[in-house]
């Protein structure tokens, strides 16, 4: 705030407090000083109730001369004349700053304790995992469902299948850096429709949901070309590049035929955000400790 | 002077009580306007790019502001939820801000990169898809409604005209930023820029 807007809020604040103190006083004053009939407002109800014209009660005005000192002495110690930043020192910020360093004293020998564990003691942990289930709840839950359950296209984090990894390091990656899955599509490279439909078929039948048959047969050295090189040549997928396993019944996008069609056709883009700056290293491992317990 | 000449002039009373009344402007909003603490833009705060700007006025037009606040207070139990809390000179080109009142939904000051742009697609058009308890409705038809390239080119120069440092490049080129946009893209560009600027809670 410049000098000059610092004194243009203090004068008009200060002028308006003697403004109100001289209103407030003045009003005082007003009425009858002694009780005449030309004091009389001149209203009249039910034949003889008349109305004298005094000025307000004095409870009602000792009320606003209260509220006044009030408002001076919140101007002394609070900021509110101009740049006067009050004798308390008070700021938004420095309320913010205290409460948060109080909360890291708090919270802080308790994450130390957690820091010591090694992980698998952490995934059995029931106070680290109380307070990894609120992390989730707060940070998670809008993909993964308050149930951990997913939807199509964010992972069932409970059912011990780990696109790219369960180990404590892959899990923290995926937390602090988030996961980009990118397939691309592969409509024009596989020639033709009939030769989608035949990998629709193949990919069902790695976990056994079709027999195989001649189109399966004829997809399989498409996928040995095209596909294994990150779901591998038996289906199995690769936890380094993200790939699903084709071979179990755990299906990210769906498994009708129709979307696995989507898939060839257009690609996936799979995108788990970055966490890692909202978290901090420390509650980033609670919270992967968490959603490994998840699925055990 | 006695009071009954102003309680008794209709003209003199409303007069008086329009002083009364903006001297609270005057010392409390008028020095907001003018200073640079409110006026000056953040580092790393840039005017809206056209495809963010059409969202933006598709967010209004929605009526988001409604249920969603753009307002992190400074409280932890806000900032570690939200992010770092909001400053003045984040919202200098919103005109007007849109801090909102009401938070239905959550805070979305800095909902930028939490989710992916399929997240905000698939949630725009159909919420309950993603997210079960959701009560916020589906906005299905901005998929299929078209941004009006002319229109933000017109919207751009008159921010510029407010101030707002847009090059004339910047305005030559918004038509075509925007051409064959649909609002759903505009307004998940918007969303997907929101409080980018500072990320780091602690």
């Amino acid at each position: 705030m410049t000098a000059f807007w610092s004194w243009f809020v203090a004068a008009g604040t200060i002028v308006f407090i003697i403004w109100c103190i001289w209103l407030v006083s003045w009003s005082a004053k007003q009425g009858p000083q002694g009780k005449e009939d030309e004091d009389l407002v001149g209203h009249k109800w039910d034949g003889d109730l008349e109305e004298w014209n005094n000025p307000a009660p004095k409870w009602w005005l000792y009320l606003y001369f209260i509220t006044i000192a009030w408002a001076v002495g919140y101007m002394v110690v609070y900021p509110g004349i101009g740049a006067f930043e009050g004798t308390a020192g008070w700021t938004s910020e420095g309320q913010y700053e205290q409460e948060v360093q109080r909360a890291e004293e708090r919270y802080a020998p308790i994450y130390e304790k957690f820091s010591a564990m090694d992980f698998d003691t952490l995934v059995q942990d029931e106070e680290a995992l109380a307070l990894g289930g609120s992390l989730f709840a707060s940070y998670c839950t809008t993909c993964h469902g308050s149930d951990a359950r997913g939807a199509p296209g964010y992972p069932n984090l409970t059912d011990g299948d780990w696109q790219w990894g369960d180990s404590e390091d892959a899990i923290i990656a995926t937390l602090t850096s988030g996961r980009m899955a990118v397939m691309t599509p592969w409509a024009q490279i596989l020639g033709s429709d009939e030769a989608v439909d035949n990998m629709v078929r193949y990919v069902q039948s790695l976990s056994g949901m079709v027999e195989a048959d001649a189109g399966t047969m004829s997809a399989q050295a498409q996928f040995t070309t095209f596909c294994a090189a990150c779901h591998m040549p038996d289906g199995t997928g690769n936890q380094a590049v993200g790939a699903p396993n084709l071979t179990d019944d755990i299906w990210l996008y769906g498994s009708d035929a129709d979307t696995i069609r989507t898939a060839i056709e257009q690609g996936r883009n799979g995108q788990m955000p970055a966490h890692g700056e909202f978290l901090g290293e420390n509650r980033t491992r609670i919270l992967a400790a968490y959603v490994k317990s998840l699925s055990q | 002077m006695r009071h009954e000449q102003i309680e008794k002039n209709v003209n003199l009373m409303m007069v008086l009580i329009v002083i009364v009344i903006s001297i609270g402007g005057l010392v409390e909003i008028v020095p907001l306007m003018l200073s640079a603490d409110a006026t000056e833009p953040d580092e790393g705060i840039a005017p809206y790019s056209a495809l963010r700007l059409a969202g933006r006025d598709v967010y209004v037009s929605e009526g988001c502001y409604n249920c969603h606040s753009q307002m992190i207070r400074p409280f932890r139990s806000e900032t570690e939820r939200y992010g770092p809390f909001t400053t003045a000179g984040e919202t200098v080109y919103d005109r007007p801000f849109q801090f909102g009142s009401k938070r239905t939904g959550p805070d979305l000051a800095r909902v930028g990169g939490r989710y992916s742009d399929d997240w905000h697609r698939l949630h725009l058009i159909d919420p309950r898809a993603l997210v079960p308890q959701s009560n916020m409705p589906g906005y299905p038809w901005l998929a299929e409604r078209q941004v009006d390239p002319d229109l933000i080119t017109a919207k751009m120069k008159a921010l510029k005209t407010l101030g707002d440092p847009y090059t004339d490049e910047q305005i030559a080129g918004a038509a075509a930023a925007v051409e064959g946009k649909t609002e759903l893209d505009a307004v998940v560009a918007y969303l997907q820029g929101l409080g980018t600027n500072r990320r780091l809670a602690r």
